[in-house]
């Protein structure tokens, strides 16, 4: 009875994520269609690369994938170079405000994008910064600094100060301390925090496309200029999309449980 | 010394991107300032506000904002629950299967909302026409007939798996001597799932319900690729409002006043979501 009771649940949970999955699976399939083949729902079809080449042949497709590289990879660098003094700071010398300070951190992402807007692109006006990899750099690390900070705090939190201690006691410098006893220890969680920062600023959508153009647009912005009537070639969208969604969808596969931490800002485990 | 200062590059940053802009906004949502018209400046007391709340798009925008929320909350708690009880058992290949569940969770919005559009719901080549089609139903016109719908249903699409990851994530931590324990006193599995189920997840759910919110008023880029607010202000949210206000009409002092309303509603969420974190925090 509880062994057909778990094939039947199993065959429901399989047929829901196959639904759920479907829209990604037929954008994947489409993308190695022919222009003409892909306004058909056919399954059955001679696979073609010609909607990548074309991709890469008529529009500057690499370019708005090295912005898409820059801007979160050099975001997330950024982020984490003031996150992790921070957060070591914060969780191996706690002070009683160290708490509200955390928090404090955590509510500057609470503010809708949308409120500061305007502001926003004033002073980018203002400054130079529209369109520039460097103005979304910029912005894209104020919005994952706090998750950087939480996260790494927490994951500093784990490490006993017991162990940095007796490597003080038996003569390890301060520098020796933080390179051969806190990095290897720290780096497996430091790493999967830099993974969701980049999973972030890679999907990121609000700002890319206010304050980005021909320029610094990266691939959420181009692929929102496939939304105008005259850009309705779907094998090439799902070419571009699909190049422009895998990586990140591996990324996100592999950070799945620390994912939930970083979302949740560590309130569900 | 030394010390604060490893954690004073981080405080300034946030602190100025928590204020600076958050005071312009405050400051153009008094004064008269659109870049169409320099001429106009000035002080303008609370015209932009009264403009903005009898702009005929403004009540449209705020009750489709309250609608899209509420809509997507509800779908993705409602089903994230079902599913995380679903997948809260031994099954064949369950993990490629949570894969594929959380998936559409790391795909760009502008992407998910492209492929909704165009592959799924276009009236002529979609998916759902073509199913509609071949059963002898009228295709649908899925954003010409029911646009707000459409919108809520990609993005409901695409928060579903968040919710789903953490519910499940929270369901994996309750016990199971428990389930056990109301099994074999002779509780049914709808009393299993109301009496100890809910109320195990509740904390769960309560963080899913505002850090949503938290996005869905900032929804934009899927309703930027797939209605640009239409038809008329079918789909138009207080995010699209100010955008257009703002960025297309150049209108800076009513698009401030836009920006200060969302400001608002977002602080009463937050103020919970930080009372709830609060709790939380362990530290060392």
């Amino acid at each position: 009875m509880k062994k057909y009771e778990n094939l039947i649940f199993g065959i429901v949970a399989w047929i829901v994520a196959v639904i759920i999955f479907f829209p990604i699976f037929w954008m994947a399939i489409t993308a190695f269609k022919t222009e003409q083949g892909a306004y058909s729902p056919d399954l059955i079809f001679v696979p073609t690369l010609d909607s990548f080449k074309e991709v890469f042949s008529r529009s500057n497709y690499l370019g708005f994938m090295m912005n898409s590289i820059y801007v979160s990879v050099g975001s997330t660098l950024v982020c984490l170079i003031f996150a992790i003094p921070a957060a070591y700071k914060m969780s191996f010398f706690p002070t009683p405000k160290t708490q509200s300070t955390l928090l404090w951190m955590l509510s500057t992402k609470m503010m809708p994008a949308v409120g500061v807007l305007v502001p926003i692109y004033f002073l980018f006006r203002t400054f130079g910064l529209l369109d520039t990899v460097v103005g979304l750099i910029i912005i894209y690390t104020l919005m994952n600094l706090p998750i950087a900070i939480w996260m790494s705090y927490t994951y500093f939190c784990e490490i006993p100060a017991a162990i940095l201690e007796a490597g003080r006691i038996d003569g390890a410098s301060v520098w020796e301390e933080l390179w051969h006893l806190l990095r290897p220890m720290s780096l497996p969680g430091l790493s999967s925090t830099a993974l969701i920062l980049i999973i972030f600023a890679w999907n990121e959508a609000f700002w890319s496309i206010n304050l980005t153009s021909a320029n610094a647009a990266p691939l959420t912005a181009f692929i929102a200029s496939y939304s105008s009537p005259e850009g309705l070639f779907w094998a090439k969208l799902s070419a571009a999309s699909l190049l422009a969604v895998a990586p990140i969808m591996v990324l996100g596969w592999l950070t799945q449980k620390q994912l939930v931490q970083g979302l949740t800002f560590g309130a569900v485990k | 010394m030394l010390l604060a200062l490893l954690q004073a590059p981080s405080v300034i940053a946030l602190f100025l991107w928590m204020i600076v802009p958050l005071l312009m906004t405050i400051y153009f949502s008094f004064i008269r300032f659109s870049l169409l018209n320099p001429d106009i400046s000035g002080f303008a007391g609370i015209e932009n506000y009264q403009f903005l709340t009898e702009d005929e798009s403004f009540w449209p925008a705020i009750i489709n904002t309250v609608i899209l929320m509420g809509a997507v909350l509800i779908i993705t708690t409602v089903l994230g629950t079902l599913l995380a009880v679903l997948y809260d058992r031994k099954f064949f290949g369950k993990n490629v299967a949570t894969l594929l569940v959380i998936a559409p969770f790391f795909v760009m919005p502008t992407v998910s909302a492209l492929i909704w559009k165009n592959f799924i719901m276009h009236p002529v080549y979609g998916l759902c026409a073509f199913v509609l089609q071949k059963f002898g139903f009228h295709a649908i016109d899925w954003f010409g007939e029911y646009p707000l719908a459409s919108v809520i249903i990609i993005i409901a699409w695409e928060w579903l798996p968040f919710a789903f990851l953490i519910l499940y994530t929270s369901l994996k931590s309750l016990d199971n001597e428990q389930k056990e324990a109301a099994a074999i006193d002779g509780a049914s599995p709808i009393q299993l799932f109301f009496y100890i189920v809910v109320p195990h997840l509740k904390r769960a759910t309560g963080v899913v319900v505002m850090i949503e919110t938290i996005f869905l008023l900032s929804i934009f880029a899927e309703i930027y690729t797939t209605t640009s607010g239409g038809p008329g202000h079918a789909t138009t949210n207080l995010a699209f409002l100010i955008y257009s206000l703002g960025l297309q009409q150049f209108n800076v002092g009513i698009g401030s006043a836009g920006g200060i309303l969302a400001v608002i509603l977002a602080n009463i969420v937050a103020y919970f979501l930080v009372k709830m974190l609060a709790q939380n925090l362990k530290g060392r």
